[in-house]
């Protein structure tokens, strides 16, 4: 089998990460950056790195994915950065032409640390930024963080450069949707809209990364935030920040800057963080719960209950990004399944490791959690003691294929399926789905197990 | 999507034949700011590299490298699976101020301890270079130690393009070459040098010279083995396909061991039987070969003719856009699809140099758009311009072409069926076929 290298002994591991559960942080820049509409996101560093970023992104979401380069050589590296930098958006507005370049750093480009902000002046100075066209930027250094953390930076860079106070207070509510599928964002805003309540999501993937088939390449699709409404977000009543590690920086940001108060929840995947979310949202817009979302609750529920016998007592491992975990790990022991084994590779910190540890100490098992760890421990574990279902992205297919455990795909990359950025997995909706998706995968288990004697129709 | 422009400094990449004395520029650094699809050093390297399945690969690095190049490149083998997984020393800040190489070191330790590889590469990436770890140093050092001899990739990112990452995998290879026993090496017998088994065609084509009567020393380096390098220097001829990535480890094999090359291609029935005919030419002293090769040849043909005939039928006329990343699959390419009646409308490369594009521009028709390195926007220009029905590519180019409701076929490391071979020819032409004539682009258009 594939993973027969893996071994069940564990042995103390300092020095090496063995089939790593997250990646570097600007992909989560450039998944960021194609949420603003009319965005070029740049990358500045060697070459090598945007194309891995493009490439997995276009494997993830099916769809051509844009971005320009700074092209670094052996010069670049020793001189400094500028010039390659100012000649590309030189050339990007010229020939691309973006309402919006988004530039990320790399490893490179940090550690001979080029001055982002410094040479934007200058590009600005030279003309080389055309009227009514904008930049921005983040850091984010590939040895820091991870691609979470790379999400965070660009969307906290939005807040830095754009948003702004105009004395008044709108109507408006911002929702940073945090690290999740287009589709998400798009299920996120129709709960916003069916309340009736104005809202500007940043980013906003849904309608770049799952656009229509138009019979036209666009290099820059119709969906993403505008800089207007990311200027307005600095005037909105309330920002709601939806998983702490993708989205809290700039929530907090933004309360700084331009006073706007924040709530940071934790992703809307599950009925009852879903229940936060649409409550957090009613308080903040000072709207009543309308009858359709009340509606899409009891819904959610009735298949819960029709569903529970599955459930119960059902070991899970999950592995993925940190306020991925979080909230699946709760919404898992709320219908009585076991989340036992819990990794994930992007650092999150002791607070958030302590709240795994709150959620699931009901759980009649041992619980392990390791953030950050990496597959191969996860996999170890499991040889140790299996589980009943594995949620994570595509790389856990070798552990679900080699140990012989059903796999819900979930999470990012997922490089093997095609469908995930259509259909969400936050609200009641998409909490419908989830549900759907695991019972099947305990259902089908159970048909293919089953003797010809105890196979049966009715389940 | 008419009234795209070009970018100035790019129109000497962009040649149209026939409408201009022929020129183009290549080789040069990507530019600044453009959409390319180009990748870089480490890349070369990894790709070339990766096959070894019987070696250790690690990236030292931080965790992207290691990450974004982890299984993506398919290649089979036939044995053990140890290039499947992803080892990192995943580099944090205080390694980038601290330095790398303790951390290096336990880990090549632990892992060469954990798993006994026949060999080990390390990979360096673009922050090792800047922070200067003496990777070099590490490695004899673990050499030493441990037995297991531990080859360092000098593959930063940033020195260079790919192509040079082929040289820096070429050289980590050559290190291997000369050290094993050349002891029962039949006279008949070759290397087979850029082929990645990435569908399984290495045992395509070793079946083949098999069948001929040819010994394959080692194939470099598709479900490669550590040992099969080490002796590889016993074989009579090299056999090279991939010509971007391995032309510079035969040069040094013949240099240092006298062992001359060929350059073959094994896409298409022209080019798959010139590759097996070349080889028993060079071995005319020995006809037995050469009547063996005529008998496959004609054999395996026979077996294909028919269906492919049906399929020419099917889709003649329509008109193809290529785009790969080195010129000799381009080549080969056009060959395959002129035989089924197909006209290539824009061909392109990332990695073509002077020699290459001049063999392209003899190659198509008059009115093709000869690219070298190319960007999103200017392949879908083409691609309209030229009314293409089929694009050929890489990963980033798929969804482009899907986007345009034009049928692609992957000619990279996303598909698993082989395209070499004469039964690959076969899997090409159906894959066309199947693509070029499928009712879902009624709905596109």
């Amino acid at each position: 089998m594939l993973l027969k290298h893996t071994t069940d002994e564990i042995k103390a591991r300092k020095a090496l990460t063995i089939n790593p559960a997250k990646t570097c942080q600007p992909i989560g820049a450039m998944y960021a950056s194609l949420g603003i509409h009319g965005c070029l996101p740049h990358s500045h560093g060697s070459q090598g790195c945007y194309a891995y970023h493009r490439s997995t992104l276009t494997r993830h979401y099916k769809e051509p994915v844009m971005a320009a380069t700074s092209a670094f050589t052996e010069g670049a590296s020793v001189f400094g950065g500028q010039a390659n930098l100012l000649q590309a958006l030189d050339n990007i507005f010229t020939v691309y032409n973006p309402d919006v370049v988004a530039v990320h750093t790399t490893c490179l480009s940090e550690t001979i640390g080029d001055d982002i902000p410094q040479i934007f002046n200058k590009a600005i100075a030279d003309g080389k930024v055309p009227e009514g066209k904008y930049v921005l930027h983040a850091n984010t250094p590939s040895y820091v963080g991870s691609h979470i953390t790379g999400f965070a930076n660009m969307t906290k860079a939005m807040v830095d450069y754009f948003a702004v106070s105009n004395g008044h207070k709108e109507k408006t509510v911002n929702i940073i949707p945090g690290y999740v599928e287009p589709a998400d964002m798009e299920e996120i805003k129709r709960l916003g809209d069916i309340m009736g309540i104005k809202t500007i999501m940043f980013p906003d993937t849904s309608k770049v990364l799952n656009g229509p088939m138009t019979g036209r390449f666009k290099m820059y699709p119709e969906g993403g935030v505008t800089i207007k409404e990311l200027k307005l977000a600095g005037s909105s009543k309330g920002t709601i920040a939806l998983g702490n590690l993708a989205s809290g920086a700039a929530a907090k940001a933004l309360d700084v800057k331009c006073k706007v108060p924040c709530q940071i929840l934790d992703l809307p995947i599950g009925l009852q963080a879903t229940d936060m979310f649409i409550d957090t949202l009613r308080q903040i817009a000072g709207v009543n719960v309308p009858d359709a979302v009340t509606f899409e609750r009891g819904q959610m529920i009735d298949i819960i209950t029709d569903m529970h016998q599955y459930f119960y007592g059902r070991r899970v491992g999950l592995v993925g990004d940190p306020d991925q975990i979080l909230a699946l790990a709760k919404f898992l022991v709320s219908i009585d399944m076991c989340p036992v084994y819990i990794v994930s590779g992007s650092p999150a910190g002791k607070k958030f490791v302590k709240r795994l540890e709150e959620i699931t100490q009901e759980v009649p098992y041992e619980v392990k959690i390791s953030v950050p760890g990496d597959m191969f421990l996860f996999h170890q574990w499991i040889k140790q003691e299996s589980v009943d279902l594995i949620i994570g992205n595509t790389y856990a297919k070798y552990i679900a294929r080699d140990e012989d455990i059903p796999l819900i795909r979930f999470g990012f990359p997922i490089l093997d399926r095609v469908g995930h950025s259509y259909f969400p997995t936050v609200g009641y909706k998409g909490g419908i789905r989830l549900l759907e998706k695991i019972l099947d995968a305990i259902l089908d288990r159970i048909d293919r197990d089953s003797s010809d004697i105890s196979f049966e129709l009715v389940m | 999507m008419t009234g795209i422009s070009i970018l100035k400094e790019r129109k000497k990449q962009i040649y149209q034949k026939g409408a201009e004395p022929f020129s183009i520029t290549c080789g040069k650094h990507s530019l600044a700011g453009s959409v390319s699809q180009r990748a870089c050093v480490f890349c070369g390297s990894r790709v070339v590299l990766y096959p070894i399945a019987d070696a250790l690969h690690l990236i030292h690095g931080p965790i992207g490298c290691a990450a974004y190049t982890w299984d993506i490149r398919g290649a089979l083998s036939s044995g053990p699976e140890l290039h499947r997984l992803s080892f990192s020393t995943d580099l944090q800040e205080k390694d980038v101020i601290f330095g790398g190489e303790k951390k290096l070191y336990h880990a090549l330790i632990d892992l060469i301890h954990e798993y006994k590889p026949k060999a080990a590469f390390v990979y360096s990436t673009c922050i090792v270079g800047i922070i200067g770890d003496d990777v070099e140093a590490v490695c004899k050092k673990v050499s030493r130690e441990t037995g297991v001899e531990t080859l360092p990739v000098h593959s930063e990112g940033f020195k260079g393009t790919k192509k040079d990452g082929y040289k820096a995998a070429c050289e980590a290879l050559f290190k291997l070459v000369g050290q094993g026993s050349v002891d029962n090496i039949s006279p008949y017998s070759i290397n087979i040098l850029g082929e990645f088994n990435i569908g399984g065609e290495a045992w395509i084509i070793k079946d083949y010279y098999k069948r001929m009567g040819v010994n394959v020393v080692s194939t470099m380096t598709g479900d490669g083995r550590v040992d099969d390098v080490r002796r590889s220097h016993g074989a009579m001829l090299n056999v090279v396909q991939c010509s971007g990535a391995m032309t510079y480890l035969a040069d040094m094999m013949k240099e240092k061991y006298g062992i001359p090359y060929i350059r073959v291609s094994y896409f298409g029935l022209e080019d798959m039987s010139k590759a097996l005919y070349d080889v028993a030419e060079y071995f005319s002293h020995n006809p037995e070969i050469m009547t063996c090769t005529q008998e496959l040849v004609r054999y395996e043909i026979s077996r294909i003719y028919p269906e492919l005939q049906k399929i020419k039928t099917a889709v003649k006329g329509k008109r193809a856009a290529i785009y790969v990343g080195g010129a000799f699959k381009a080549f080969s390419l056009i060959k395959a699809l002129k035989y089924i009646g197909i006209n290539v409308i824009l061909a392109g490369s990332q990695t073509g140099n002077d020699a290459d594009y001049e063999v392209l521009r003899d190659m198509c028709d008059k009115g093709t758009i000869i690219l070298d390195d190319a960007n999103p926007l200017e392949l879908s220009k083409y691609i309209i311009e030229k009314k293409a029905d089929l694009f050929i590519g890489g990963v980033k180019e798929r969804p482009i072409a899907y986007k345009m409701g034009i049928g692609f076929c992957d000619h990279n490391h996303e598909r698993k069926t082989p395209l070499a071979g004469y039964s690959g020819m076969l899997n090409f032409a159906r894959e066309v076929y199947l693509t070029v004539t499928s009712p879902v682009w009624q709905f596109a258009r």
